[in-house]
Parts: structure tokens; sequence; C-alpha cells
């Protein structure tokens, strides 16, 4: 049980910190952060690759590489995505971060 | 920059991960990274900034099939060792995972046009909803007090519950309140990797998922806060008021009038050389030009010659602004990207609260494929969908010239009364093309 105290102060303090920081973020730069944030939210990779760390069926194979394919396009995509707006963000201003 | 941060310390998280754990099907799991990256990558070289709603939508639906799936596998091997807490936050996971794909699949197909971007309602669409959600509590208690095979059969049955709710869920809302939807997703598809993250007892998957989930809420109540509505009214008790309006402009993607007879359009013609006079005379006149982009200017692609009229009016020393409403676009910042894009000095770019003082002092507004958000009526008007809004007060200006596609309402379905006004000078048509005549003309 002390694991799951954990786990939710865990979640509740990096829901408090990411309210804080993301609260200063300007609407401009909105688009790309939620393309960001959508690229972080697949960490569910690392279950998806946890998912094969014991012996596997083969209907648990096919879901868990479904499972780390379309996270992988999620984290690839998301993060490249970002990074082209945000390119296009610093073309005409000086890097503010 | 943060991109990159995140990127390195994902990077860094895989890698304790493979440590940690040795992998058994190295063969599997790589093929699938690199499936998944290479297509990921692809398209994201190869989108463009217009369909960037539409793919990261398709995005909050990827992550959260990968979260459902994975919370499911794990769920349903080896329960006997699972605490309470953690079946039900498998059980979370799946249904909030599975009803995030299925509701940015819907989001997504709507974003990119390959569904009708009004809200669809189905007969006795609450019931269904009621049904659903009913059926869900049903089949959730089942799993959360069960093992072995009933645990497999309620997850599956989970499964498509979930997927059903995100349909219904979706469907109904639609043009304007877009950004509400796509933000909320935001916020499941992270919710969904913390749920997942507690079952198999990773901290960093309920860490990132937490920040996610804090983010998504925020672009929520920041939308929701533009439009002067609530969470509830825009997700789950929407206006019936669309249903009963003539088609929006919105649907209608530009172009593909009925043949004129031959007097029709001599006498169109006409009235448009006029109004393109008008335009020009005001553009010449004026010494300060306030720009209202919206959604219309994506839809027309009309960015870049937004920009360079706004250069043009710089170039010849007159004051010049753009107007942003929150709102403004399919999601949160669209604008913003679209006009960066296209090279806008950002010092010129202002938001509601900074720039909604000075459309007095304004000789002229130019709203570019904008429409409630520039409505009057949301002051003037009792009772309507947008009554209460905060827009962006257009109607103060000397003179205002609009550049949409048509003078039928906007997604609102209310009529707006600037489009009457004798300040007023309108350039119907795509916007695209109605500027470069403009541009011409003004050269």
């Amino acid at each position: 049980m002390g694991n799951l105290v954990l786990m939710a102060s865990v979640f509740a303090a990096s829901f408090v910190i990411g309210y804080l920081l993301i609260s200063r973020v300007p609407p401009r730069l909105h688009t790309p952060l939620m393309s960001m944030t959508n690229a972080i939210s697949a960490v569910t990779i690392l279950g998806g690759i946890l998912l094969f760390s014991v012996e596997t069926t083969v209907a648990q194979k096919i879901l868990g590489a479904l499972a780390i394919a379309l996270a992988a396009f999620n984290v690839v995509g998301g993060f490249s995505i970002t990074d082209r707006m945000l390119k296009m963000f610093h073309k005409k201003e000086p890097p503010s971060s | 920059m943060g991109n990159f941060t995140a990127v390195f310390a994902l990077l860094c998280a895989m890698a304790v991960v493979l440590c940690e754990h040795s992998v058994r099907e190295p063969i599997i799991v790589g093929l699938a990274l690199v499936a998944g990256g290479v297509v990921g990558w692809l398209i994201a070289m190869r989108v463009n900034m217009i369909q960037i709603p539409a793919m990261v939508a398709f995005q909050h639906g990827a992550g959260g099939i990968a979260a459902f799936l994975t919370s499911f596998v794990e769920l349903t091997r080896n329960q006997s060792d699972f605490v309470f807490v953690e079946q039900w936050s498998g059980i979370l996971g799946i249904v909030i995972g599975a009803a995030t794909f299925s509701g940015s699949m819907v989001a997504s197909a709507k974003l990119a046009g390959k569904m009708r971007q009004t809200p669809t309602i189905l007969p006795q669409h609450n019931a269904i909803l009621a049904v659903n959600l009913i059926g869900l509590v049903a089949f959730g208690i089942l799993a959360g007090s069960s093992v072995g095979t009933p645990l497999l059969y309620s997850s599956l049955a989970l499964i498509g519950l979930s997927i059903l709710l995100g349909v219904i869920f979706s469907v109904r809302i639609g043009g304007a309140d877009m950004p509400v939807l796509i933000s909320f997703l935001n916020a499941t598809a992270g919710l969904a990797a913390s749920f997942c993250g507690i079952i198999i007892e990773n901290r960093l998957l309920i860490a990132c998922g937490a920040t996610v989930a804090a983010s998504g809420s925020i672009l929520t109540h920041v939308m929701c806060k533009a439009m002067n509505r609530n969470l509830f009214k825009v997700l789950v008790a929407p206006n019936v008021r669309t249903t009963t309006t003539t088609p929006l402009p919105h649907d209608s993607p530009v172009q593909a009038k009925p043949p004129h007879p031959s007097i029709v359009e001599e006498c169109r013609e006409i009235v448009e050389q006029t109004c393109l006079d008008r335009a020009v005379d005001a553009a010449t006149s004026a010494n300060s030009v306030i720009i209202v982009p919206g959604y219309g200017m994506a839809l027309a692609h009309a960015q870049f010659e937004v920009v360079r009229i706004a250069n043009l009016f710089l170039a010849r020393g007159k004051k010049v602004r753009f107007a942003i409403h929150p709102i403004a676009g399919r999601m949160p910042g669209h604008m913003h990207v679209l006009l960066a894009e296209a090279e806008a000095d950002p010092d010129i770019l202002f938001d509601l609260a900074e720039i909604d003082s000075q459309f007095q002092e304004t000789d002229l507004v130019l709203i570019v494929g904008a429409c409630d958000v520039v409505n009057p009526a949301a002051i003037n008007v009792e009772g309507t969908p947008i009554s209460g809004m905060p827009i962006l007060s257009a109607h103060e200006a000397k003179k205002i010239l609009v550049c949409n596609l048509d003078d039928k309402p906007g997604y609102s379905g209310v009529q707006n009364p600037l489009y009457k006004n004798p300040k007023t000078i309108l350039l119907l048509g795509n916007a695209k093309e109605k500027l470069s005549k403009l541009i011409d003309a003004f050269n």
C-alpha cells in the first residue's frame, strides 16, 4: 500500500507542477504545446515495451506490438510536428528560452 | 528548447526501462518501434499547417489506443498479484484510453473534412449516452470484482462500450466547439497514460500522464472561458441550435456556385467591382488597421495573402495589428501557427484582452474568414448561443472590410448584424482570391 501512496503523490505532484508551468505558456504557443504534450502522453510506449518483459502469448504479442507501433507513431509524429512548428515561430524572433 | 529536452528525457527513460527489464522479444519490439516511428515521421514531415488540428487529433487517438491495449494486456494476465487499486486503474485505463481513441478518430475525421463538421445528433442521443454509461459502470464493477475469464470478457465488453462512448460523445460536437473537444481529448489521453502507469507501476508514466492531463485541462478551461460556456454545456448538453439553421458557411469549402444567367452575373460583377473599389479606397485612406483572422482563413489557405497585405500596409507606414480571438480556428493557437507559417511578425499579434479596447481608434478592420468572434449580437442580443461570449469589437472601428465566403451566419447560427452595418464593405467569396485582387489593386 505504501506503493499506492507513492503513486498517488506522484500523480498529484506532477499535476500541480504541470498546471503551474503550463499556465504560463502564452496563447500563441498553445498549438505546439498541445502537440508536444500529445507526444509526451505517448510514454505509454514504455508500458508497451514492458509487456514483453515476461513470457507472452501470441495474442498478447500482437496487441503489444500494436501498442508499441502506435505509441511510436505518436511520439515521433508528435515531436517532429512540434519541432516544425517551433521552427516557424523562431524564424523571426530571438530564442526566448 | 523544451521540445528537445522532452525528447531526450523520453529516450533516457526508455533506456532505463530497457536496462531494468530484459525484453523477451527484441525483434518484435524493435520492428514495432521502427514501423510506428517511420510512419509517424513521414506523416509529420508531409502534413501542412492547415491539417495540424486533424493530425493532432489523430495522434491523441494513437496515444489512447496504445494506453488501452497496454492496460488490457497487463490487466488480463497474471491478475492474481494485483491489488484492488491496480485492477481499477487498469479498468479506467481501458475505458479512458478506448474512449479517447474513438473520440479522437471522430474528431480527426471531422477536422480533416472526411465527416460533416456540424454536430450529428442521433435520435434519443442523451438516452443512448445514459444507457452506454450504465453499461460501462455495470461491466466496470463486474471487471473490478472478478478474476480470470470473467475479467477477460468484461474487459472486452468495456472496450466495446468505451469505443462506442467516444463516438457518441464526439459526433455531437462540431465546428467552433472543436477546440474544446480537442483540448479535452488531450487531457483524457494524458489521464489514460497515467492510469496505464499505475497498473504497470511505472512512476514516470504516471508523472508524464498527469502533466499532460493538467495541460489538457488548462487548455480546455481557457477555451471554455473564451466562449463563455461551461464544459458540461459544450460536451454533454450542447444546444440543439445548429440543427435548424441554414447550411453553415464553414461547411461548403469555397467555390462551386450554380451558373448564373448572364444578367445576374453582370450585375454581380458590377457590385463586386464597386465593393473592391471601395475596399481599395478604405485600405488606402486608413492609417491604422486591425486584421481579424478566423477559421475561414485556414479553409481558404489565405494566411500568406493576409500577411502580404499586412506587410504592404506596414511598408506604407500604417499601423497594423492582428487581433486573435482564443477560439478562432479549430484548436487552441491555430491562428498563431498559420500566421507563423506565413512569417507574420509575432510582435504585431495581439490577444483579445490586449487589443479589444483599440478598435474604437482604428480606421479599418479587415476580417478574414471570421464571423462569430466579431458578432456584436453576442453583446447586444440576449438568448443566442453566443450571448455573453467575449468578442472582438470590430463594429467599433471606423470602417470594416469583411473577406468572408458568404454573409451567412457562422457556426453558432446567429445572424451577424455586422454585415448590415453601413460602415461595412463586403468582399464575399474565396478569401485568397479576393485578397489577391485587393493586393493587386492596392499596389
